[in-house]
C-alpha cells in the first residue's frame, strides 16, 4: 500500500516538520494491521516527496493474529497492496498530528495553502467518472492511469485499479483529511465491522467539507459500504452541524431499485388480494424468501392457516426474524408454520391447501428443474389456487439500467416474454386440469406490457 | 424352569408388592432392559416410595418403553402390574408398537409376602395392601392371555431360584440367509408353469422327485399356491416337499388362510375359485389333507433375510412393520392396505404403500396382479397373473433378474382388468422425505455415513437451485487430501510423505498420476437416446452430461456440452469401447482444462487483481525506495527495499503460477479433457479395478483419437524400494518445475482396505509454485511456511473416505437398479458432506 504527497515551491523539505517526520532518521511504526514506513524519496528546495509505505502480512491478515482468531479474508487476497481502508487508518495512525493542523514550529506553513500533489497506487476503482466527481468539487486536478489486468492475458480487459494523482492548491491536513475520508470510499469492502463509531470520526475528519459537496450521498453510502441506516443519521448529522437550508430531504436508492421497491409492494398486494378473493382459508407461500408476503397475510384473519417455506435454511432464519418469529404471540403463531422445503422434491406438508402463492420464484430455477416444479405443484400438492408472478421480459426494455437480452437479477436462469408465460400457462392447464387466469401488476406501457405476470390457477372440479 | 421369550418383546413383571419382581428382573434381564417404577417415582421427585407422583412416573415409563421398543429394544416393565388396568396400558403399548406381550407372574403365597413386607423397615406397607395386591392377582392369571399377553409364564416361589430365560430368535428373522435365491410369484394352481419355471431357473428334481438347484440357490414363495388353476394339490405338494426338504422358504398368503380355514371345518364361501381346490382336495385322503392344514397354518406372514437386505410378504409390507409381530401386521402381509372400500368391480380397495416406502431393505410381494412386473421405491411386484393368462415370474435375488414364463392358457377370467401400465418405473421425481434431517446413509465401504441436518440442508438448497436433473446425478467425486506436510525445509508438501502414508499402511505399490490443473467434472455418456431413457429414465433430456464436483452443470450452453460428448462417443466408436464393454453407456471421472474455463471470473477477480494491483504498488514503492536511499542515507530503509523485492518477485511468480492453466477458449477444439477413472458402466462398477486398469483402458480406448481427449502420465512407485521412491520424487521435481500442479498418488487398487481400515482412495502432492495460489504469493518466506505446517488433515481425510465411499455406493446402487431415491440419497450425502466446514485450501 503506497501513498505519495508531493510539495512544490520553495524549501519544500520544510513539510517534514509539519509531517512531524525528520528525515535523517528512520521512520518506521507499528500498527495492528502492520508495518509502516515514511520516506523520502525526493528532497530539494523545489520538490519534495514524502511516501508512506504500509507493509501487512497477507497471512496474518487471513488468519488473524491470533491462532483462534479467525481472519476476515482469503489467503489469496487484494488487500495487502490496494489503496483501501487499511491506508486512511495508517494515515491517521501515523500522521495525525498533520492532519489536525497543529504545527507550532511551523503553524504557518500549516495555514498555508501549497501546491500539493497526492499519488495513491493500486487504489480500486471500475467507475471511470468516480475520481473526478469526488476529487473535482474538492478544487484538485484530477489524473489517473490504468493499466491492463494482466499483460499476458490481454483479453482479460483493464486491470479494476488505478494510480490517482491529485494534485492542487490546499493546505496538507486537508489534504490529509480528503484522503482520509475518500480513500474508503473507492472500496466497499471494509477491514472493520461497519459501527456507529464510524459515523463520529467521518464527522470529525469531513464535517468541515462533506456536507457541502455535491455527491456527499453518494461518498456516505459508499463510506459506510452501503449500511442504509448508518448513511442516513451520518447526513442528517452532517446537515445539522453546517446548518444549511436543504430544500428537501433526498434519500438516494441504488439505482434500480427506485423503481423495483414500489412494485415489490404493489405485487405482494396484488397477491394478497388475489389469495383473499380466492377465499382460502389455508395458504402455502412457496419460496417464501424473507417472508415479506407471508407476514402480508397474517393480517388477513380469514386465512386461519400459513404455511411458508424456502428451500435456503439461512433465508428461512432471516424470515423468522423479519416475522419476529420468537416473539409472536400464540395465537399468531398457531397459524403460521414455517419450514425449509424445496420446490423440486415432492412433500407431504404441501398437500390439501386452498391457495399455493408462488411469488417471483420460479425464474430461479434451472430450466431443466421445471417440469418437476410443475409436478410438485399441480400434480403432488394440487392446491385448489395456485398463483404464480414472474417476471415479464418484454417489460425489460424499458429498464435503463438494463443491458439488452440481460435479466434483471443475477440469479434468474430465465425469464418469461408473454408469449412463453403465455404458452406455459396453457400446457400446465391442459396437463393437470387448471384454468387460468393471467393478470400482471405494474405500469402497462404499450408493447411491453406490465412488468410482473400473474398466473391465477384454478383447479377443475 | 426354562422359559423361551422372543428377543424382542415387551416384558412385563406380575407380582404382589414383596414378591421378589425387582430382584427376579435384575436376575434375568440387562440393567438398561428394566424399566421400574420405583426409579421413574424417584427421577421425577427424588422419593421412590412416594405414591402421590405416580401418574407423572408411568407417564416417563412409558415414554421411555416406548422409544426402546421403537428401536427395537426388549423392555421388562417392573411395577406390580396387578390390576388390569395397569396392564391393558402395557397390552396397548405392546399392539402399538407391533411387540409381543410377555407376562412373567410371580405367585408367591401371602404368608411370604406378609413376613417379607414386615421385615422392610422403609417402605412396608399396610397388611391389607398387600393382601390386595394377592387377590387381585389371583383373580388375574387366567386371564393373562385373553387380556392379550402372547406368552405367560407363572412362577411359584420354589421355581424362582431355578428359572432360566432363553431369548429365542422372532420367527420371520432369516437374516442369517443370504441367498441367492428365486423369489416366486403367486402361483394359483398353475404347477405346470411353476415346474416350468423352476426348470429355467436350473432347478432339478432328485431322486425324491423333489426340486433342488445344484447351485445351491433357495426358492422363496410368496403364497397364494391354490385356487383357480387346474393343478391346486399338485402345487401344494410341490411346495411341500421343497420347503420340507430345506429348498425352499414360504411366508402365507391370503388363499391359504382361507384353505386352512375350511380344511379346519370352518364355514367359507366357496369363491375366487377356492371351489375348484375344494373339489381337487376332497378326493385327496384324510392325512394330505392334515399335513396341508398343519403346512399352512404354520407358515408366517413375513421372513427377514440376507442381513436385512432383503424382505417377502405375500401382500408386501410398511417399513415400520419389518421384522416385528402382530396380529395387524399379519393382515397387511396377507391382504395389503385395504380400506375396507370396494371397488366398482366388488373388489377391496387398497391403497399403495409402496408409494410411502423409503426402506433399506429391499420388498418382494405379490398378491395383486398386474401385467408386468413392477419396480417402485425399492420394492417388487412379482404377481404377473399366471392363472389369469398372464405369465409365472420370479425374481433372482442378489441378480435382480426377472425371469417368467407365459400361462398355458387363462384359467380364470380376472374380475378386473390387469393393471396394464402399472409398470411404475422412476419419473424423476424424488419426495422431500428421505433427505431431511439427520440421515444415516449404508454404504458398501463404511457401514454408515451420518449426514447432521445442518448438512442435509444445505444440500437441498444446492441441489433444488443448481445441481443437473438427479435422473443424471450418479455420482459425486469425493474431495481429496493432500499429503501430510513436508518435514523438507522449504516445502510444504513432498512426495515423501505421500509415499510414507501407503507404505505405513502395508501398500508396496502405489500409481502416480499427474495432477491436471483444470476442473473437475464428471461426464455420463449414452449411445443414443434410448439408452438415456432405457437406463437413466431421461426422457427429453439429451444423450448425456458433463456436470462439477458439485453437481452443476459444468457448461452453460448445452451446445458445447452436446458437441463434447458426440465427440466423445465417436471416439468411442472407433476405439470399439462400446463393443469390448458391452455397455451402451459410461460414467468417467475426468479434468477439464483450463483452469480459466470454469474459473474465470475467480482467476479474474481475485487471482489476476492481487497480482495487478500489488506488483503495481510494489513496483512503485521499489522505485521510490531506491531514490530514498540516495537522498536518506543511514535510515533502515535497505531493509524495506529488500522485501519489497522480495513481495514483487513473490507475485510475480505467483501470477506466472495461475498464468500456466489459462489460455483462450475459443472453441471446443481448446479444451483438453483428460479422463482418469472409468467409474462405471452397465452393471459394472469399476471400483476394484487398479488404477493401472483405468490408466492403460483410457489409454486405449479414451485418448489418441481426438485431440480434445488426452492421456494422464503417470508413473508406478514402490513404496518399499528407495531406487523406486527416488525415482517418483524426481518425477514430481520435473512435473512441478516446468509448471505442473503436482500429483496424486493412489494405491495401486482403487479401493484399499487394511486391517479394517479403509485407506485414503487417494492423496495429492501439490507442486512448491502452484501453491502460491493456494496460500498465497508470499507463503514460502520462512516464518509463513513454519505456521502454515501446523495444518491438520484429520476433517479433511475422514470426509474424503465418506465421500469415497458414498460414490462407489451410489454408482452400485445405480447400476444394480436400484430406485432413484436411493441413489439420490447417496449424491446428496456428498453434496451435504460438503458443506462441513473444513479448511478450503487442503
Amino acid at each position: 500500500m503506497l501513498l505519495t504527497i508531493t510539495y512544490e515551491g520553495k524549501n519544500t523539505q520544510e513539510i517534514s516538520y509539519l509531517l512531524y517526520k525528520n528525515p535523517s532518521k528512520k521512520q518506521e511504526f507499528e500498527i495492528s494491521a502492520g508495518r509502516v514506513c515514511v520516506f523520502y524519496p525526493e528532497l530539494s528546495d523545489g520538490k519534495t516527496t514524502v511516501a508512506l509505505l504500509l507493509d501487512l502480512n497477507p497471512i496474518d491478515l487471513a488468519r488473524g493474529k491470533s491462532e483462534s482468531d479467525r481472519g476476515l479474508f482469503d489467503y489469496v487476497n487484494d488487500r495487502p497492496y490496494t489503496a483501501c481502508s487499511f491506508l486512511s487508518t495508517a494515515i491517521v495512525r501515523v500522521l495525525g498530528t498533520a492532519m489536525s493542523g497543529r504545527c507550532p514550529q511551523r503553524q504557518e506553513l500549516a495555514d498555508s495553502e501549497l501546491d500539493l500533489t497526492a499519488k495513491v497506487y493500486s487504489l480500486p476503482c471500475t467507475q471511470e467518472n468516480l475520481p473526478n466527481e469526488i476529487f473535482e468539487p474538492l478544487g484538485y486536478s484530477v489524473k489517473f492511469e490504468r493499466g491492463l489486468l494482466d499483460e499476458n492475458f490481454p483479453e482479460w480487459g483493464e486491470s479494476p485499479y488505478i494510480n490517482l494523482e491529485i494534485s492542487g492548491k490546499v493546505r496538507l491536513s486537508e489534504l490529509l483529511s480528503h484522503l482520509y475520508v475518500l480513500i474508503p470510499v473507492f472500496d466497499r469492502q471494509k477491514h472493520y465491522y461497519i459501527s456507529e463509531a464510524e459515523i463520529d470520526k467521518l464527522l470529525s475528519h469531513g464535517g468541515q467539507w462533506l456536507a457541502n459537496h455535491p455527491h456527499r450521498d453518494k461518498i456516505v453510502y459508499r463510506y459506510f459500504a452501503m449500511k442504509k441506516s448508518y448513511a442516513r443519521t451520518a447526513i442528517d448529522r452532517l446537515l445539522e452541524n453546517s446548518r444549511e437550508e436543504t430544500p428537501e430531504k433526498q434519500i438516494p436508492q441504488e439505482e434500480d431499485t427506485e423503481k423495483r421497491v414500489p412494485l415489490n409492494e404493489q405485487r405482494l398486494e396484488a397477491v394478497k388480494n388475489l389469495v383473499v378473493k380466492s377465499g382460502a382459508r389455508s395458504v402455502i407461500d412457496m419460496g417464501c424468501g424473507y417472508g415479506k408476503l407471508t407476514k402480508k397475510l397474517l393480517t388477513e384473519t380469514k386465512i386461519e392457516n400459513i404455511t411458508a417455506f424456502d428451500v435456503s435454511a439461512h433465508v428461512l432464519e432471516k424470515a423468522k426474524t423479519m416475522l419476529h418469529y420468537d416473539t409472536m404471540s400464540d395465537y399468531r403463531k398457531s397459524r403460521l408454520n414455517l419450514m425449509q422445503a424445496s420446490l423440486t422434491y415432492t412433500d407431504k406438508r404441501f398437500k390439501g391447501f386452498d391457495c399455493a402463492c408462488i411469488v417471483e420464484v420460479m425464474e430461479h430455477l434451472e430450466k431443466s428443474a421445471i417440469p418437476a416444479f410443475e409436478r410438485v405443484v399441480f400434480e403432488y400438492a394440487v392446491p385448489k389456487t395456485v398463483i404464480i408472478t414472474t417476471p415479464n421480459r418484454d417489460y425489460n426494455v424499458n429498464y435503463e439500467f438494463l443491458r439488452e437480452d440481460s435479466l434483471r437479477h443475477p440469479d434468474h436462469r430465465f425469464e418469461f416474454s408473454r408469449e412463453d408465460f403465455g404458452n406455459w400457462t396453457e400446457e400446465i392447464c391442459r396437463k393437470f386440469g387448471y384454468t387460468v387466469e393471467i393478470t400482471g401488476v405494474g405500469e402497462n406501457i404499450d408493447g411491453s406490457g406490465q412488468p410482473t405476470q400473474i398466473g391465477v390457477f384454478r383447479k377443475c372440479v | 424352569m426354562r422359559i423361551e421369550i422372543p428377543e424382542f418383546s415387551l416384558v412385563a413383571m406380575v407380582g404382589a408388592t414383596s414378591s421378589g419382581k425387582t430382584t427376579f428382573a435384575k436376575t434375568h434381564f440387562r440393567p438398561t432392559e428394566i424399566l421400574s417404577s420405583d426409579f421413574f417415582r424417584a427421577t421425577v421427585c427424588d422419593d421412590e416410595t412416594d405414591q402421590s407422583v405416580s401418574e407423572q412416573a408411568f407417564e416417563l415409563l412409558f415414554r421411555t418403553a416406548e422409544k426402546r421398543l421403537e428401536l427395537k429394544k426388549l423392555t421388562v416393565i417392573d411395577a406390580t402390574n396387578v390390576s388390569k388396568q395397569s396392564r391393558s396400558k402395557i397390552v396397548n403399548l405392546a399392539k402399538n408398537q407391533d411387540v409381543h406381550a410377555v407376562a412373567i407372574v410371580l405367585d408367591i403365597p401371602e404368608k411370604i409376602l406378609l413376613e417379607r413386607n414386615s421385615q422392610r423397615d422403609n417402605r412396608r406397607l399396610p397388611e391389607r395392601i398387600v393382601r390386595n395386591h394377592r387377590t387381585k392377582l389371583r383373580q388375574s392369571i387366567k386371564n393373562l392371555k385373553k387380556e392379550g399377553f402372547r406368552y405367560v409364564f407363572v412362577l411359584k416361589q420354589e421355581d424362582i431360584d431355578n428359572t432360566e430365560i432363553v431369548r429365542t430368535k422372532l420367527w420371520n428373522d432369516k437374516r442369517e440367509l443370504h441367498g441367492p435365491f428365486d423369489i416366486i410369484g403367486d402361483v394359483h394352481g398353475c404347477c405346470t408353469e411353476l415346474e416350468k419355471l423352476l426348470r429355467k431357473l436350473g432347478y432339478v428334481k432328485d431322486p425324491e422327485n423333489i426340486f433342488y438347484s445344484p447351485t445351491g440357490r433357495k426358492a422363496l414363495f410368496l403364497g397364494d399356491f391354490c385356487d383357480r388353476g387346474d393343478r391346486n394339490t399338485d402345487v401344494l405338494k410341490l411346495v411341500m416337499s421343497m420347503v420340507n426338504s430345506g429348498n425352499a422358504l414360504t411366508v402365507v398368503g391370503n388363499h391359504d388362510v382361507k384353505l386352512v380355514k375350511y380344511l379346519r371345518g370352518r364355514k367359507v364361501q366357496l369363491t375366487h375359485g377356492l371351489e375348484k381346490t375344494v373339489e381337487e382336495i376332497k378326493s385327496c385322503s384324510d392325512d394330505f389333507r392334515k399335513e396341508v392344514c398343519g403346512f399352512l397354518d404354520g407358515l408366517i406372514s413375513h421372513y427377514v433375510l440376507d442381513s436385512g437386505r432383503l424382505v417377502i410378504a405375500h401382500a408386501g409390507i410398511k417399513e415400520k412393520y419389518i421384522g416385528r409381530g402382530s396380529g395387524r401386521i399379519r393382515e397387511f402381509c396377507l391382504y395389503g392396505d385395504v380400506t375396507g372400500e370396494n371397488d366398482e368391480y366388488g373388489l377391496p380397495v387398497r391403497l399403495d404403500w409402496t408409494e410411502d416406502y423409503t426402506g433399506n431393505a429391499l420388498v418382494v410381494y405379490g398378491h395383486t396382479a398386474v401385467s408386468e412386473v413392477r419396480y417402485s421405491n425399492n420394492t417388487y411386484c412379482i404377481d404377473t397373473g399366471c392363472v389369469f393368462g398372464g405369465k409365472l415370474s420370479a425374481l433372482r435375488y442378489p441378480e435382480r433378474e426377472i425371469v417368467s414364463v407365459d400361462a398355458e392358457k387363462m384359467y380364470c377370467e380376472p374380475t378386473r382388468p390387469l393393471a396394464v401400465k402399472d409398470t411404475h418405473k422412476d419419473d424423476g421425481l424424488l419426495s422431500a422425505d428421505a433427505f431431511q434431517g439427520d440421515m444415516n446413509i449404508e454404504t458398501c465401504l463404511i457401514p454408515v455415513v451420518n449426514i447432521s441436518k445442518n448438512n442435509s440442508a444445505g444440500a437441498m438448497e444446492i441441489m433444488s437451485r443448481f445441481a443437473v436433473d438427479p435422473r443424471w446425478l450418479i455420482y459425486l467425486p469425493p474431495t481429496m487430501s493432500p499429503c501430510e506436510t513436508s518435514c523438507e525445509t522449504g516445502y510444504l508438501e513432498y512426495p515423501t510423505e505421500a509415499f510414507e502414508y501407503y507404505k505405513n499402511h502395508g501398500v508396496g505399490r502405489v500409481v502416480c498420476e499427474k495432477k491436471h490443473m483444470g476442473s473437475r467434472a464428471v461426464i455420463v455418456l449414452c449411445r443414443d437416446v434410448e439408452t438415456a431413457e432405457k437406463y437413466f429414465h431421461a426422457e427429453n433430456m439429451g444423450r448425456g452430461v458433463i456436470y462439477t464436483r458439485t453437481g452443476r452443470k459444468f457448461f452453460d450452453d448445452n451446445y458445447t456440452q452436446n458437441i463434447i460428448l458426440d465427440r466423445l462417443d465417436e471416439v468411442l466408436k472407433k476405439s470399439g469401447f462400446w463393443e469390448d464393454f458391452g455397455t451402451n453407456w459410461v460414467c468417467l471421472d475426468v479434468e477439464i482444462m483450463p483452469w480459466s474455463e470454469k474459473a474465470q471470473s475467480l482467476i479474474k477477480n481475485q487471482y489476476a487483481g492481487v497480482a495487478s494491483s500489488g506488483i503495481n504498488s510494489l513496483g512503485n514503492a521499489e522505485k521510490l525506495l531506491e531514490s530514498a536511499i540516495c537522498v536518506q542515507a543511514d535510515t533502515g530503509l535497505e531493509k524495506w527495499l529488500e522485501m519489497v523485492k522480495f513481495k514483487k518477485n513473490a507475485l510475480e511468480k505467483y501470477a506466472k503460477a495461475y498464468g500456466e492453466y489459462c489460455w483462450a477458449v475459443k472453441s471446443v477444439d481448446d479444451l483438453k479433457i483428460a479422463p482418469f477413472h472409468i467409474l462405471a458402466c452397465e452393471g459394472r462398477v469399476f471400483g476394484d479395478s487398479s488404477h493401472i486398469w483405468h490408466m492403460e483402458n483410457i489409454k486405449k480406448y479414451f485418448t489418441g483419437f481426438d485431440k480434445i481427449f488426452v492421456e494422464t502420465p503417470y508413473i508406478c512407485v514402490e513404496t518399499d524400494n528407495p531406487e523406486s521412491v527416488k525415482n517418483g520424487t524426481e518425477w514430481w521435481l520435473e512435473i512441478t518445475a516446468s509448471g505442473g500442479e503436482g500429483m496424486v498418488v493412489k494405491p495401486e487398487n482403487f479401493t484399499e482396505i487394511r486391517d479394517g481400515k479403509l485407506l485414503q482412495p487417494a492423496v495429492k502432492c501439490r507442486g512448491r509454485e502452484y501453491l502460491r495460489i493456494i496460500y498465497g504469493a508470499e507463503y514460502l518466506q520462512s516464518e509463513n511456511l513454519e505456521r502454515l505446517k501446523k495444518r491438520s488433515l484429520t476433517r479433511k481425510r475422514t470426509l474424503a473416505l465418506k465421500e469415497f465411499s458414498l460414490g462407489i455406493e451410489s454408482l452400485k446402487r445405480f447400476t444394480s437398479g436400484e430406485s432413484l431415491s436411493r441413489v439420490h440419497e447417496c449424491a446428496f450425502g456428498v453434496l451435504a458432506l460438503e458443506s462441513e466446514p473444513v479448511d478450503p485450501r487442503l
